[in-house]
């Protein structure tokens, strides 16, 4: 890979990280809280409230780290894929210094108190203008890295034609045209209503309009975190555990699904909302149990291929053969423990798509404890797991410490089952999510919720404990000595079959493409029609803290 | 297309799940009547001094057993913010927004809404049992948020 890509990645990884650093300090504040330790008068007047702690921890984390991990990502396996330079280079690097453009703008309202609106920023609470222009001009900024990464793999496909576009490639151009796809609502929804308004330039704007734009986004959202995990489970963790990809076919088929049953799904998040025609609420959950085809095929496609090559290394019995797995290299433990628990993140996610039982937990803490095991497990442990080879690749300098890197996913397993655990729990009984339980008034009322409350707290802080192991070995690794005969092997799975073998029509792009267009026609058009017709801004809002 | 025979009984068992947690889902909502909110009404949240029923939030008894609550939710209270209804009542909720995004659910039900201005959020629920049952904001709403709760008092039947 050319130097001058591998410090573009690098800057892109370096930045995501950073904000991770941030994000992930301001988690404990929130865990503590369930204990009745609220940390938060201490913080003053750094941090107002408990409501801006969990801004910044949800904004940082959520929303710039995965977006700028996952850009960065991107660029590395559809270039090592294709092995390939990035094409139109200028506009990815003018797109990155967008995103680092609009990441400033945000950040600077977020810390100064003007834009404690949560990430999910529900108009009519209303931030300042700047923390909306700058979100738009991150997402578009990443809209432009996506299409030097889209025309990079044009060019290729032009050049091969005829070839199966190798699977890291694949998967990963999948999902930056997911997020190309996706992001229409949000910047629908930023362009023409919430900029306006925020500007004054219109005195009050639509609720459910502004809603229903939002979860366009929000939902396929959780799929960009989730799909470069994908890549690096079905493309690379096979390699790293010394096997092959089980079924080239059936990751393909995969990654396609997830693309086309995206984004017409949002209203399973809009349950709870009045003014949704039922119809579609019902249409939207139809579609989403569509993504449990692909998801279930993904388990059995990734644990096939780790039990193959388990056996191979001597592996026996029904389940004995996982121990053969290489769980001391720190990046495969990462990846079989943040799969093990995405498990249970997926049956949650069942749950929640259920019409009828997402009464029971809609708004609880049950939500973010789902959420935790997806983007702060399934994803962000996976992806710490990427870094500690692909620092070292990308720096030339080894991993600081592998007793560290492993102590550190390790940790966060543990942290995670009690924090998640904890916060399941306690949706289940009742207690609402965003929300200070140490001063709500309420809380006294409850003293169910005790013990779930201490397992969510200690969970918080044995997160945390794991976020600073896994800073030390970042930052470790970072500031070491290059060592020039290391050559770190970028990890890439061959498949059983080789993919010439793949049918045509899972390279077919236009044929994905056009079907996920028409479904989002089906799934949102008419419904949108509807609710611009009732078009009615009629709620002013207003700065609520 | 080679698809391995573990893999084709695999996707069947996948495919026959999906269909029988849809049947669940459809027999959860259609059958046993556990039903979403869905379209109610809508409502200009500037003039609800003016508009029928919000302009006179409270409760109301509609036939015997059955009672309407027309609520209005603001930062940081519901009003009313306290119910009385005796045991066995079903009650009907109308609820709207004076500001901003709010939420309300009920502990020990399945009442579980968003209350957004400019629309009306309606539900219903039996209290069979008596005794106090809190409800309680649950969608963020600025700093006062976590102190947005009022209660319904189910009275023994006289």
């Amino acid at each position: 890979m050319q130097q001058r890509d591998k410090r573009f990645i690098g800057v892109q990884i370096g930045v995501a990280l950073a904000a991770l650093s941030i994000g992930i300090l301001l988690g404990p504040l929130q865990a503590l809280d369930k204990a009745s330790i609220d940390l938060y008068p201490f913080l003053k007047p750094l941090i107002a409230s408990y409501y801006q702690g969990v801004t910044l921890h949800g904004v940082l984390n959520a929303l710039v780290f995965t977006t700028l991990f996952i850009t960065g990502f991107h660029t590395f396996t559809i270039l090592k894929g294709l092995q390939k330079p990035l094409r139109w280079f200028g506009l990815a690097v003018a797109g990155y210094g967008m995103m680092i453009a609009g990441l400033i703008l945000s950040g600077y309202t977020l810390f100064a108190n003007q834009a404690s609106v949560l990430y999910t920023f529900y108009p009519p609470l209303k931030a300042s203008p700047l923390f909306y222009i700058g979100l738009t001009i991150l997402v578009i900024g990443s809209w432009m890295i996506g299409w030097s990464q889209l025309a990079t793999l044009w060019r290729w496909r032009k050049e091969n034609p005829g070839v199966r576009t190798p699977l890291i490639a694949m998967g990963s151009a999948v999902n930056v045209l997911l997020w190309q796809l996706a992001t229409l609502g949000i910047a629908a929804q930023m362009l023409a209503l919430v900029i306006p308004w925020s500007l004054k330039l219109v005195p009050a704007t639509d609720v459910l309009l502004n809603r229903t734009l939002f979860w366009f986004t929000g939902h396929p959202l959780v799929y960009f975190w989730l799909l470069p995990a994908y890549v690096s489970w079905y493309g690379m963790l096979p390699k790293q555990v010394g096997g092959k990809l089980f079924s080239d076919s059936l990751a393909r088929l995969s990654f396609w699904g997830f693309l086309v049953f995206s984004t017409p799904v949002g209203f399973h998040h809009q349950f709870s909302d009045p003014g949704v025609p039922l119809l579609w609420k019902y249409v939207h959950t139809l579609l989403t149990f569509m993504v449990v085809i692909p998801s279930f095929m993904t388990a059995f496609t990734v644990i096939a291929s780790l039990e193959r090559a388990a056996r191979d290394r001597g592996g026996k019995g029904t389940f004995g053969w996982i121990k053969n797995l290489p769980w001391k290299d720190p990046s495969v433990a990462g990846q079989l423990l943040a799969g093990f628990l995405f498990f249970f993140g997926g049956i949650g996610g069942i749950i929640n798509a259920s019409a009828s039982l997402n009464l029971v937990i809609h708004n609880t803490t049950w939500v973010p404890g789902h959420f935790h095991l997806t983007v702060a497990t399934a994803s962000t442990l996976t992806f710490m797991a990427i870094t500690f080879w692909l620092i070292p690749y990308l720096t030339g300098k080894p991993l600081y410490s592998v007793k560290l890197a492993l102590w550190t996913v390790w940790t966060w397993f543990v942290g995670m089952v009690f924090f998640s655990g904890g916060m399941h729990w306690l949706g289940l009984l009742g207690a609402p999510r965003r929300v200070p339980l140490s001063t709500a008034t309420y809380t006294a009322n409850f003293p169910e919720w005790m013990l779930p409350k201490i397992f969510t707290a200690v969970g918080g802080v044995i997160l945390f404990i794991g976020g600073v192991f896994y800073f030390i070995v970042v930052i470790g690794t970072w500031l070491g000595k290059k060592k020039s005969e290391v050559e770190i092997e970028v990890p890439v799975a061959e498949s059983e079959l080789p993919p010439a073998k793949t049918p045509a029509w899972l390279d077919n792009w236009k044929l994905w493409i056009v079907l996920s267009l028409v479904l989002v026609i089906i799934g949102y058009g008419p419904v949108l029609v509807q609710l611009i017709s009732n078009f009615a801004p009629n709620a002013v809002g207003g700065r609520f803290w | 297309m080679e698809i391995h025979r573990y893999e084709k009984i695999w996707i069947a068992i996948t495919i026959s799940a999906v269909i029988l947690m849809l049947a669940a889902i459809s027999l959860a909502s259609f059958g046993l009547g556990l039903q979403l909110p869905g379209v109610a009404g809508s409502v200009d949240p500037a003039k609800l001094a003016q508009t029928p029923p919000f302009d006179k939030p409270g409760v109301y008894q509609i036939t015997e057993g059955k009672y309407q609550v027309v609520m209005v939710a603001f930062a940081w209270g519901y009003n009313p913010n306290e119910v009385r209804v005796p045991a066995g009542s079903r009650v009907t909720f109308k609820i709207t927004s004076r500001d901003i995004t709010h939420g309300i659910f009920i502990e020990k039900t399945n009442i579980n809404l968003m209350i957004l201005p400019g629309q009306i959020s309606e539900a219903s629920v039996t209290f069979k049992d008596p005794g106090e049952y809190l409800f309680l904001c649950h969608e963020y709403c600025g700093v006062g948020h976590q102190a947005m709760a009022g209660k319904i008092i189910v009275e023994p039947k006289p």
